[in-house]
């Protein structure tokens, strides 16, 4: 097992260098890069969804707010777009508690409905708000001024720069699991009463994860702008924005550390291919799939692929056992 | 009496939202399950009444009794196929199950019929009438009313009949229900299929008059959100003076500070209900 994951962090590690000498290295590098950013926004979603068990489908919010500040500082008043990152975070955590304190003392689907709601909400103002360009969108700095613009030609400086904040993130999620509040989440999660009746303050700590996860999706989202230097409505706040959020959470395995790693290694290359196969008509079959595999893997393996495994070593496992015990 | 004109208008609209709305409260207060596809049942509705009266004619009756038919046996097939085996999993399967089935339902849509709005061709249903100068659009003034009585028929169903009972029978205790000879997944398959027929009905009503394309699920999902929660917890009357209120504000909105903010104020209106009355206007804590 350690010998794995030291592949897997070698492997991630030496990536951007494996590919250089391929015919489409700097394809395959924006990919890369593409990976890390899907995991990390899959990751963030991952700790109020996988690990509180409280389903946001409007994710998307927070990740607007986080890819629209840099650029909104950028083009009302000229500052380095990396300045509206902590802007974007605070916004996301008012956000965060709107929607949170008043759904988390209701049981059901109030927190999903709601963070819907404002999602769509947030992205109808969006557009017709001249201040943010807009149904048009904003655009950062189309050259660099100095180093802190963090705009490269390459892929390859991005890479890091998304394999860095995953690794903090993945750090801070694995902390998390052993601490109080990772703890008290797996508690809620498996019954919500029986962990109130054993004093776990569960309003709270539902939304000190959500403050977490929004954290977290808004820095995907500023990290989004600053790679993509644009933005819009729809690829801020775009309910497709949640939903791939969501997909690579639970095909990967919501609640679990890797799962959306895994599930950002699959899909992104996947998305990749369909849209090149089918050309630009090829985003709507993407979405009738992805569509398709949300309702299978709710359907038949809630836990995602990790689960999937885990399932089928315990059966392998098992068949050895009995094997055995025959002989 | 441009106000009153707009007042009217609200209400009819109200009145199909209401009926759509008591479909979605229906399932709620029975499983205490949203059907986050619910938008994209209405959305198909509009398609079923486009494809009859393209290919089959006839008038607003058949294509109507078609929606409702056909979303009918759509809304029970989910139930038996995906529904009942992710009722009891966890919260993740039971918000995944019907998101990714909206989204899957919304974007074969696309595939389908293209992303372009598209009217319904003019069926016997045209004109307006003058109420004391009150202009009103016949076909919104037929779905208005249609649906309205609608709302009722199925209020009525649920209290005044032996399958109402048994409805509500499942909904309170599944168990006991059982013991009582009732099937409890024939009353839920009933109940999403009365449901999806909802939608339906109300899809064709709405395409009697305003342009659709496979996109419009969403705002009528969250509208519907709005509708069930102000009328309080599966609550079908409820759900029916809410679609009146949430018809009318939207109106009213779209008069006084443009029809782009008109969803925006009810979404914005859900967001306060939850702050200030998550138990809705008719409900008690």
């Amino acid at each position: 097992m350690r010998w794995a994951s030291l592949a897997v962090a070698a492997a991630l590690l030496l990536y951007p260098w494996l590919v250089a000498g391929t015919d489409s290295a700097a394809f395959l590098q924006d990919m890369g890069a593409l990976v890390l950013l899907a995991a990390i926004g899959a990751s963030a979603w991952n700790i109020i969804g996988g690990y509180a068990g409280q389903i946001s489908v409007g994710h998307a919010m927070f990740f607007g707010v986080g890819a629209y500040l840099p650029l909104i500082v950028y083009t009302q008043w000229q500052l380095p777009p990396l300045a509206g990152v902590p802007l974007g975070i605070a916004v996301s955590l008012v956000l965060a508690l709107v929607v949170g304190v008043p759904t988390f003392r209701l049981v059901g689907h109030y927190f999903s409905m709601a963070t819907i709601a404002v999602a769509e909400l947030v992205r109808i103002v969006m557009g017709n708000w001249d201040f943010v360009g807009a149904a048009i969108g904003i655009m950062g700095p189309a050259t660099p001024r100095g180093w802190w613009d963090l705009i490269f030609r390459s892929a390859v400086p991005y890479y890091y720069i998304f394999l860095v904040v995953l690794a903090v993130l993945l750090a801070v999620t694995w902390q998390m699991q052993r601490s109080r509040l990772g703890y008290y989440l797996r508690a809620l999660r498996a019954g919500e009463r029986a962990a109130r009746s054993l004093g776990v303050p569960v309003r709270r700590y539902k939304l000190y994860a959500l403050m977490l996860s929004a954290t977290f999706t808004s820095l995907a989202g500023s990290l989004y702008a600053l790679k993509t230097g644009f933005i819009d409505p729809d690829s801020g706040f775009g309910i497709l924005v949640s939903v791939q959020m969501i997909i690579t959470a639970a095909l990967g395995g919501a609640g679990t550390l890797f799962g959306p790693l895994i599930g950002a290694v699959i899909l992104v290359p996947l998305q990749t291919a369909t849209n090149t196969w089918f050309g630009g008509g090829g985003s709507g079959l993407t979405y009738i799939i992805y569509g398709g595999i949300i309702v299978l893997i709710a359907r038949f393996e809630p836990g995602g692929l990790v689960e999937l495994w885990h399932r089928l070593a315990a059966l392998r496992l098992q068949r050895r056992g009995a094997k055995r015990h025959a002989a | 009496m441009v106000l009153l004109q707009i007042i009217a208008g609200g209400l009819l609209l109200g009145a199909v939202y209401a009926l759509f709305s008591s479909g979605l409260t229906l399932i709620w207060g029975m499983m205490n399950f949203i059907n986050f596809a619910h938008g994209e049942f209405v959305m198909l509705g509009m398609y079923v009444a486009l494809l009859v009266l393209t290919w089959i004619g006839g008038g607003p009756g058949v294509f109507g009794l078609a929606a409702a038919l056909g979303l009918f046996i759509l809304g029970a097939a989910i139930y038996f196929l995906l529904i009942r085996q992710v009722m009891r999993g966890p919260m993740l399967a039971q918000i995944l199950s019907t998101f990714g089935l909206a989204l899957l339902l919304r974007y074969a849509a696309f595939w389908m019929f293209s992303p372009n709005f598209v009217t319904l061709p003019p069926t016997v249903l045209s004109g307006t009438v003058n109420l004391h100068g009150i202009l009103l659009g016949v076909p919104q003034l037929v779905a208005g009313l249609v649906a309205g009585l609608l709302a009722l028929a199925m209020h009525l169903l649920l209290t005044r009949t032996a399958i109402g009972s048994q409805l509500l029978a499942v909904a309170e205790d599944r168990h006991a229900a059982m013991l009582m000879g009732i099937r409890p997944d024939r009353m839920q398959a009933l109940a999403w299929g009365l449901s999806a027929a909802s939608a339906g009905i109300a899809g064709a009503l709405m395409a009697l008059s305003y342009p659709f394309s496979p996109s419009v699920g969403e705002t009528f999902a969250l509208t519907a959100f709005v509708v069930v929660t102000m009328g309080g917890f599966g609550s079908v009357p409820g759900a029916m003076l809410a679609g009146l209120i949430v018809g009318l504000i939207q109106a009213l909105s779209a008069y006084y500070f443009g029809p782009i903010y008109k969803d925006v104020i009810v979404y914005a209106l859900f967001v306060a209900l939850l702050w200030f009355r998550p138990q809705g206007l008719l409900g008690t804590a």
